[in-house]
């Protein structure tokens, strides 16, 4: 027992489950204080239990594949801010980077009619990766070479990316139908799972994404690059007295990063979701809903399929909540609260070692 | 360009200079003493949620000038609560600074909306008021010819308030024992430590100084430009951060890069203006052009970056 609660696996998964509990507790708090001043609110435990059920007390087995709908994104742009962070690196640019690489595979998906239907939508996910890596790539040339925080490069190339987007939709629209969707044949397969959820958004997109989290997994913890990368994120100095091409490095995560967020923005756009590149300025979500999925899956690209499934299901809860008064910015407050929370797990695991260790948490 | 469309420019510039100057010296003191303060953009919003509030709540019982002195000091004491928050986490539980920040970030927006769909009588997330807060003119200094028009006509109070910030700034930083104290804690916290001085404590100070200027920043950003809150600061705190890493941690010049990406911002909101319509560039660029020169500035600024030492690690006593 006691090994096993020393494991530092073990110990992320029990920092992660307690964050969680955290953020519930405050939910409970948050509707509570909301119920007095809602005059058509319901009870605020039954608003917890839509929460908890993630909707799907409502919608069944067609919210699960909505769910497994959000999920697929968000994995990817998770995935994308964890990799950044195991690399040392803070990819707050997924948003950016999601949206270049959505667009790309639009536009392929729609212009480039040359290509056989049935392969097109592979080609359109080639071209968000590229794209999305190009826009990582800037972020981590400038790191790299030029000493520029990562963090405010990636924000500033967020608003030009978005700004590119919306400037360039006119090329793909349809003027009958501004809000156009994809054609049906150019889209990501659904391979009969549009059938079985009674639901046509349900596609093999979140397969693909949990692939993309086991190879990831595979590069970061199994490859001699994945351990250099990782390297360069503990001591950059020591990293190149190891021989080892820091400045490469850098910029090899942000690439990287940049290509699974450009991949998350291919799933979206060459679906069925009627998700536009509106004129409307406003940030991708995903990508922001991304750190909070690496933040709570602690960066372990299998940790993170877990926690996109979470918020993903909190993200799907949201709307229900009006069915009991609430608005869904409760499920927003939450999860704010468990990133917060999660954010001390290290001292929640060096409290758990002092625990159980006579000698105390210090080596 | 003629006198006009410079005179436009300038006066124009000033709403977005000021805050960003007001938000990045916060920024200033949280990362001097040791601090990474990512949360800038949401201590914003959540001070200007409360002072806008305040200004929705009681509209006339009070003369404009009160009103807004009432509100700027409801949005300084709500941006500290809520950087104690971030004070709390990165200092005491010695917690990654940049997941505590996010926190902040994502939890302010979704406050924000969350209070204002709740007490708001139209139930959405935009709060309106109005906008009574402009000073005609400031007597006497009003009369001065040109400099009278540029910033005596028509001006708001926190413009003033911004100057009064960035002078008591630089002072408190450079000719103070405090200011002494927070920059080596930023510096080299275990030197400081060796010499009696609390290395918490004044962290703690820099961290809930960057709240309060951060929360009075977002307010002071969103009354001349806007009459509808809609619990966004339009990445201006990421700005600030920019400003702060363009301005080399330094008050002076801090106040420099705000004014450069003041005009940035200027520039680009008037495209329509017949000199830049003279000039045929087409109106993408504009719409990029704060974003685009910041990544440019950076690129060639960022090398011999001075940035405190210690910024964003947790102090650890052990450590050393």
């Amino acid at each position: 027992m006691k090994k096993f609660l020393l494991n530092a696996g073990v110990q992320k998964i029990f920092a992660a489950l307690l964050a969680i509990l955290f953020g519930l507790v405050f939910g409970i708090v948050i509707l509570f204080i909301a119920s007095f001043f809602i005059s058509k609110a319901s009870y605020p435990m039954d608003a917890l239990y839509t929460i908890v059920t993630g909707g799907l007390r409502f919608s069944g087995l067609k919210g699960l594949g909505i769910i497994m709908r959000f999920m697929s994104p968000i994995l990817l742009t998770g995935l994308s801010v964890g990799f950044a962070f195991k690399t040392g690196l803070f990819n707050i640019g997924a948003s950016g980077q999601f949206v270049i690489g959505g667009f790309v595979a639009a536009y392929i998906c729609i212009k480039w009619t040359f290509i056989p239907l049935e392969y097109l939508w592979i080609v359109g996910i080639l071209g968000a990766v590229i794209a999305g890596g190009l826009v990582g790539l800037i972020s981590g040339l400038l790191k790299a070479y030029r000493n520029v925080n990562e963090v405010i490069s990636a924000i500033m190339l967020n608003y030009i990316a978005m700004i590119t987007v919306s400037n360039l939709v006119s090329v793909i629209a349809d003027k009958n139908n501004p809000s156009r969707t994809m054609p049906p044949l150019s889209r990501i397969p659904t391979l009969g799972l549009d059938k079985i959820f009674g639901n046509n958004t349900t596609d093999i997109s979140i397969f693909i994404a949990i692939l993309v989290a086991i190879l990831i997994y595979i590069i970061l913890e199994r490859t001699t690059f994945g351990y250099e990368l990782k390297a360069c994120g503990y001591n950059r100095n020591a990293a190149r007295y190891a021989g080892i091409n820091d400045r490469l490095g850098i910029t090899l995560s942000m690439t990287i990063a940049g290509a699974l967020a450009g991949l998350g923005g291919a799933m979206v756009y060459i679906s069925s979701i009627t998700k536009v590149f509106d004129s409307l300025l406003t940030l991708a979500p995903e990508g922001f809903d991304g750190i909070s999925v690496a933040l709570l899956g602690m960066s372990n690209p299998l940790g993170i399929i877990f926690s996109a499934a979470f918020i993903a299901a909190l993200k799907n809860a949201g709307p229900a909540l009006s069915r009991s008064g609430f608005n869904e910015e409760v499920v927003k407050i939450m999860t704010a609260v468990i990133i917060y929370a999660s954010a001390f797990s290290l001292i929640f695991r060096e409290k758990l070692v002092q625990f159980f260790t006579k000698k105390g948490a210090k080596k | 360009m003629n006198t006009d469309t410079m005179i436009f420019l300038i006066r124009n510039m000033v709403p977005f200079m000021i805050p960003l100057t007001i938000v990045a010296l916060g920024g200033m003191f949280s990362e001097r003493s040791g601090v990474v303060n990512i949360a800038l953009e949401g201590i914003m919003v959540f001070g200007a949620t409360f002072g806008i509030f305040f200004i929705y709540f009681v509209p006339d019982l009070m003369s404009p000038q009160l009103m807004i002195l009432a509100a700027m000091g409801i949005a300084i004491i709500s941006g500290v609560l809520f950087s104690w928050l971030h004070a709390y986490a990165s200092i005491n539980l010695k917690a990654n600074q940049t997941i505590s920040g996010t926190a902040l970030n994502l939890f302010a927006f979704a406050f924000h909306d969350f209070l204002a769909r709740l007490i708001t009588k139209t139930g959405t997330e935009g709060v309106s008021f109005k906008n009574v807060f402009r000073i005609e003119k400031i007597p006497f200094f009003g009369d001065i010819p040109v400099l009278g028009d540029l910033f005596f006509k028509n001006v708001y109070l926190s413009t003033f308030i911004g100057l009064g910030i960035l002078v008591v700034a630089s002072f408190v930083l450079y000719k103070t024992r405090f200011g002494l104290r927070l920059r080596a804690c930023g510096e080299h916290p275990h030197a400081a430590d060796s010499v009696g001085i609390n290395v918490n404590r004044m962290r703690y100070w820099g961290v809930l100084i960057s709240g309060a200027l951060a929360g009075l920043g977002g307010l002071v950003l969103i009354i001349p430009t806007t009459v509808e809150y809609t619990g966004t600061v339009s990445g201006y705190g990421f700005l600030a951060l920019a400003v702060l890493i363009f301005g080399q941690w330094k008050p002076s010049k801090i106040f420099l890069a705000a004014a450069f990406f003041g005009l940035m911002q200027v520039i680009s909101n008037s495209s329509g203006l017949a000199f830049f319509t003279s000039l045929g560039i087409n109106k993408y660029f504009y719409q990029i052009v704060p974003y685009l020169t910041t990544l440019i500035v950076l690129t060639f600024t960022s090398s011999k970056s001075a940035s405190p030492r210690a910024a964003g690690e947790p102090y650890d006593q052990g450590k050393r």
